[in-house]
């Protein structure tokens, strides 16, 4: 099957939405004109400068380059776990928590599916690893980002609980379980989800972008349920990582809360 | 010393405070709002940063893991948290397990029945929850007390309860005590020293 080349007008067509939506806003006094515009000026900007980024990089595959672009997308989800906390650690940790966590969990996996489950050689042949890295950064990021959020805003609410089970002689984690749980698991619902309806209610945007590329359905179906197992597995790992540096960095070598090391960003 | 012993104790609104309780002595404690009261006994309790040093009965409270600090300094907090959905679920620590005897008896004291372990926290008033505070508190049977305005919320005869049940506890298990409160004639009743926490130091009154 022949792909069918969209044109700049197609995608003109399609941001005529953008501008509906924009002028409903206005309407509708929702404030979010120029969000909307400006988001989808952003989609289009970024994604072509990676579009010629990953063009350059598909023709020179080179380890190095690679690398440095894999960082670049890690510290890029990093400020952006960061930015999406409303209560955020003070200092390198609020951009480190969620960073560390997602190097080690996105980085590993993605190393384990090149490796050992794709098998493509070289490991770093940048058709394969840049897309699945990137899908791998953009859900754990999700993934962390709600669960940081979650819990640094559960400590906050229930100082009370926390210090009230401390004062009666329960250890810091045993003080601080159940929040931790309920962050974990508010990280790992929306793949779970996702997971759970595939398929029935929604066809995953890789493998309607494969199909629509003109790939058999049943290769994409295969990629896709390795996406998500690779997804699920990254977030899993990644939000209990982050769950667990940021419960740690809560409290002080004595067990104490220490709530001085969040700031509120509103 | 037997006791609890408080060294040059500093923290954000007062200090250095130093005092000594003997086993058994219970020292009152008032003084404006926002003295630092409630910080000056949760520095005691190791549950905020301070310098200086506390002893009971002569060990430090940074030789021993903090936690095992905690059980034995037993703080009661001006509002009670409770965090399970019954009061049961507060008491047993490895879920499931009865109370002792012992908490029975306080329960009754303080005018409940052996049923209240099964109540739900939602239903339970302020007063309710700041006398099964105390229950669960003395559950851990602590060597020290810091009481933060236990009584604040009751009506008088349970305010009489609630001080007769610690002053029995206290002087059954030789208790050094602080109270915390407002009120000086509650003070004058529990208290045998009654110091005055102001601009940042500690007086006698």
């Amino acid at each position: 099957m022949n792909i069918i080349s969209l044109s700049p007008a197609d995608l003109s067509l399609a941001a005529m939405l953008l501008i509906a939506l924009a002028a409903l806003s206005v309407r509708m006094k929702l404030g979010l004109a120029w969000q909307i515009i400006i988001a989808g000026l952003r989609t289009t900007v970024q994604l072509s400068l990676i579009g010629f980024v990953l063009k350059v990089i598909f023709a020179h595959a080179h380890v190095g380059w690679i690398t440095l672009i894999a960082c670049m997308m890690l510290m890029v989800a990093g400020w952006e776990v960061m930015r999406r906390q409303k209560r955020r650690f003070r200092g390198w940790w609020g951009f480190g928590v969620g960073t560390i966590s997602m190097s080690v969990s996105s980085f590993s996996i993605t190393l384990i599916a090149l490796t050992l489950i794709i098998s493509v050689n070289p490991w770093y042949t940048p058709q394969y690893a840049i897309p699945l890295l990137g899908m791998l950064l953009g859900n754990t990021m999700t993934g962390i980002a709600i669960g940081l959020d979650r819990m640094t805003q559960a400590a906050w609410d229930q100082r009370n609980i926390i210090e009230t089970r401390l004062m009666l002689g329960q250890d810091w984690n045993q003080a601080i379980r159940d929040i931790r749980t309920e962050s974990i698991r508010s990280g790992l619902i929306p793949i779970i989800n996702s997971m759970s309806v595939a398929g029935l209610v929604s066809l995953p945007g890789m493998m309607t972008g494969q199909i629509l590329a003109g790939n058999p359905p049943a290769e994409a179906v295969k990629y896709q349920i390795l996406i998500m197992f690779l997804i699920a597995g990254g977030t899993g790992f990644g939000t209990s990582i982050a769950i667990w540096l940021g419960a740690r960095r809560l409290s002080d070598e004595r067990q104490r809360l220490c709530l001085d090391r969040l700031k509120n960003t509103g | 010393m037997i006791g609890l012993k408080i060294e040059n104790l500093g923290f954000r609104t007062a200090g250095p405070l130093s005092l000594s309780i003997p086993a058994g002595e219970c020292v009152g404690v008032r003084g404006p709002s926002g003295s630092g009261k409630t910080l000056f006994l949760r520095a005691v309790a190791d549950i905020d940063s301070h310098t200086g040093k506390v002893f009971l009965n002569g060990t430090e409270s940074a030789d021993l893991p903090a936690p095992e600090w905690r059980k034995q300094v037993g703080m009661l907090p001006a509002e009670s948290a409770w965090w399970a959905d019954t009061v049961g679920e507060h008491f047993s620590r490895s879920g499931g397990e009865s109370p002792e005897p012992e908490t029975d008896n306080w329960l009754k004291w303080l005018g409940f029945e052996a049923e209240v372990m099964d109540w739900e926290i939602a239903r339970l008033s302020r007063g309710e929850r700041q006398r099964l505070a105390l229950v669960r508190l003395l559950a851990n049977h602590p060597k020290a007390l810091l009481l933060d305005e236990p009584t604040a919320n009751l009506d008088a005869e349970n305010i009489t309860r609630m001080e007769t049940l610690v002053k029995t506890y206290q002087r059954e298990n030789k208790t050094p005590m602080i109270w915390v409160s407002h009120d000086t004639w509650q003070l004058d009743r529990v208290a045998s020293r009654r110091l005055l926490l102001k601009d940042g130091g500690l007086t006698d009154e």
